[in-house]
């Protein structure tokens, strides 16, 4: 009875739009999990494919729709915000998502795998992460998290034949339901102190501790647990141990899901709780995990053979870039956060779809030296993969090249400007450069050893391909539209 | 002491977990007292639902077991949603939101029905080889015909090989 005179009746319709895109996302994922048992299952993977795509196309329309400013505001009794700030990342997760629909297409094929599942499972992991950038009350922020998670789970071991994916998604599953309960166990030490699981609230009530003289510690150590479970979502050091393996074995088109959407969706969870709950004490422990990714991320990196692990290393790396902006300032932070995971998302999506593409039945060629020569056996596809490789890089006219110098200069500006951070990332871009170069250089420079054949790039795959390119390029071009509406969100979460 | 009427009203409760205690006890021991044993080899041996009690661990069982714990495990937590509902409702019903709650419980069971639709599908219920599905009927027509079928080799890619840290 209690609760209910507390809640203000019932959900409204301006609720329902708020969580749109949500609900059409589940609604499909549910129409992929009907039909798949009753279609034959040989013939189903483009007919189950194709409504994972509209579904994934439907989302999107819907969270232009609910852009309008007029809808925006707070939804189902406080618990999920609409602002800017959740449509940016709910635009990127969704594009990402119809991206890697578009790219599984041609795998699921080559790889021989059943994929019924695969697309339910790609929607309802997308509805978690959709879910995760626009709550702002923790338990629901778990829920959204959870669900991202499982989903990511699964589909790492979707290579059922192959001993390394079952390993991936064992490993995945188990360090990350440990992570989880990490991220749990902080939720729990932070209502302890301030009486509350929205992010408002405990904004609220940290602000009346700092009258008192001395900081909550209980609330430090709840928001040190959480940010362990994220930090491992994110792959950030020093909780990034998982990272090599579970890519390694994880099918191609997942990793590029699974590297770029749900970390985008994190680091969504990440900003409002460290800049809406004003957590600006923890900058230390931010400033040593952006520096320990970066380092460890580039320099195993190096010594790679294997480009599934390469990516796994720069992927490592790339958090540690992202969270200097999170050191910083917000208002230069957060856009320049945003921009990096738009950008971070577009060129290693398509990274991963040509991996995935050239690594034929089997993932058979994912070592470097299968990648001798591909400039001349396949010119257009070695030209695409070339392109990710320098946005990874950060050479401009890239959208990887704004990405880190937004991130370095707002690391740079405000009373304390983080220079020892910023060395650091800028002698990192230098030796990640290496390795990256060292990949372009096997496939131009090198005569092909084997000859691995490249498969014509169907239909799906290019329009994938096409699509993410256009999206690097653009953002290394003309960055200012996305990045102004990036700004949008500043005055909303500070 | 202000808790005092809430710690006595748990008194009633004591006094069955004691009476309980004691009657199950008396029973035991009352047995064991006035009881008339003849012991065999058989009877004394640890009982344990008729398998040998004495054994490796490791035995391996069929998978359906776990397929059967999970789908209970699922629909059990599932079903645990209808109590704080049903317990709710008169007062949605008293605020004029009666069907609002009606409404949003037919859609939750929506949603479960469609996992039910597809694990029944998908062949997960049935123990043994009626199979009704199509899927698991060409499962089980390449069974029956010696194995041959359009499914790849089973191929395990090592885990050797892995460099790096």
């Amino acid at each position: 009875m209690a609760a209910l005179q507390t809640m203000q009746g019932v959900p409204q319709a301006g609720d329902y739009i708020r969580i749109l895109p949500e609900i059409v996302l589940s609604i499909f994922g549910m129409i992929v999990m009907l039909l798949d048992p009753v279609l034959d299952e040989r013939r189903s993977q483009r007919t189950l494919g194709g409504i994972a795509l509209l579904g994934a196309i439907a989302a999107l329309a819907a969270t232009l729709y609910q852009a309008q400013p007029r809808f925006w505001g707070f939804g189902f009794f406080d618990t999920v915000k609409l602002d800017a700030f959740s449509v940016f990342f709910h635009f990127v997760v969704i594009a990402v998502t119809i991206l890697v629909i578009l790219s599984s297409y041609e795998y699921m094929e080559v790889q021989q795998i059943r994929a019924g599942e695969y697309y339910g499972l790609v929607l309802f992991g997308t509805v978690g992460m959709a879910l995760m950038s626009s709550a702002v009350e923790l338990v629901l922020i778990f829920i959204a998290l959870e669900i991202s998670s499982i989903s990511t789970y699964i589909l790492a071991g979707f290579r059922r034949r192959s001993a390394i994916s079952s390993e991936s998604s064992v490993k995945y599953f188990l360090l990350g339901s440990f992570a989880t309960a990490f991220f749990l166990y902080g939720v729990a030490l932070m209502f302890g102190a301030t009486g509350s699981t929205s992010i408002a609230r405990i904004s609220a009530a940290l602000a009346d501790y700092a009258g008192t003289g001395h900081g909550p510690m209980l609330a430090y150590l709840g928001v040190a647990l959480m940010f362990v479970g994220l930090g491992f979502k994110v792959a950030a050091a020093p909780f990034h141990i998982w990272t090599p393996d579970v890519y390694e074995g994880a099918p191609s088109p997942v990793v590029g899901f699974m590297s770029t959407a749900p970390k985008a969706a994190v680091f969504a969870v990440l900003l409002r709780i460290i800049f809406e709950a004003h957590f600006s004490e923890t900058v230390w422990l931010i400033w040593l995990a952006a520096a320990l990714s970066m380092t460890i991320g580039n320099v195993a990196a190096l010594v790679q053979d294997n480009i599934k692990r390469l990516l796994a290393y720069s992927s490592i790396a790339h958090a540690g870039y992202l969270l200097i902006a999170f050191a910083s300032l917000p208002a230069n932070g957060i856009p320049a956060a945003m921009f990096f995971t738009a950008s971070y998302a577009a060129m290693n999506v398509g990274a991963f779809a040509v991996i995935g593409h050239f690594a034929g039945h089997g993932e058979r060629y994912v070592m470097l030296e299968d990648y001798a020569g591909l400039g001349k056996r396949s010119p257009v596809l070695a030209a695409i993969l070339t392109v990710f490789l320098l946005s990874l890089i950060g050479i401009p006219i890239t959208g990887g090249f704004f990405a880190k110098f937004y991130v370095f200069s707002a690391a740079l500006q405000g009373a304390h400007p983080l220079m020892g951070l910023v060395i650091i990332g800028v002698i990192n871009s230098a030796v990640a450069a290496y390795y990256y170069l060292r990949v372009i250089v096997v496939m131009y420079m090198r005569e092909p050893r084997e000859d691995a054949p490249v498969a014509p790039i169907s239909a799906g795959l290019g329009l994938a391909l096409g699509l993410s390119l256009a999206a690097t390029l653009f953002l290394g071009i003309y960055p200012n539209p996305v990045l102004k509406y990036a700004a949008l969100s500043v005055g909303l979460l500070h | 002491m202000p808790d005092n009427d809430f710690v006595r009203s748990y008194l009633p409760l004591l006094i069955h977990f004691l009476l309980a205690g004691a009657l199950a006890g008396a029973l035991v021991l009352l047995s064991w007292l006035i009881g008339y044993r003849k012991p065999t080899r058989a009877k004394m041996s640890p009982y344990e639902c008729g398998m040998t009690p004495i054994g490796d661990a490791r035995a391996r069982f069929s998978v359906k077991f776990y397929m059967v714990a999970m789908l209970f495990i699922l629909f059990d937590v599932e079903a645990v949603f209808l109590y704080p509902w049903a317990i709710i409702l008169k007062d949605l019903k008293r605020m004029g939101q009666g069907l609002f709650g009606l409404s949003e419980m037919f859609v939750y069971i929506g949603i479960v029905l469609v996992g039910y639709w597809y694990i029944w599908k998908k062949g997960a219920l049935d123990w043994g080889l009626t199979i009704s599905s199509p899927q698991a009927a060409r499962i089980t027509r390449v069974t029956r015909s010696g194995g041959s079928s359009q499914e790849p080799e089973p191929e395990l890619v090592g885990v050797a090989g892995k460099g790096g840290l």
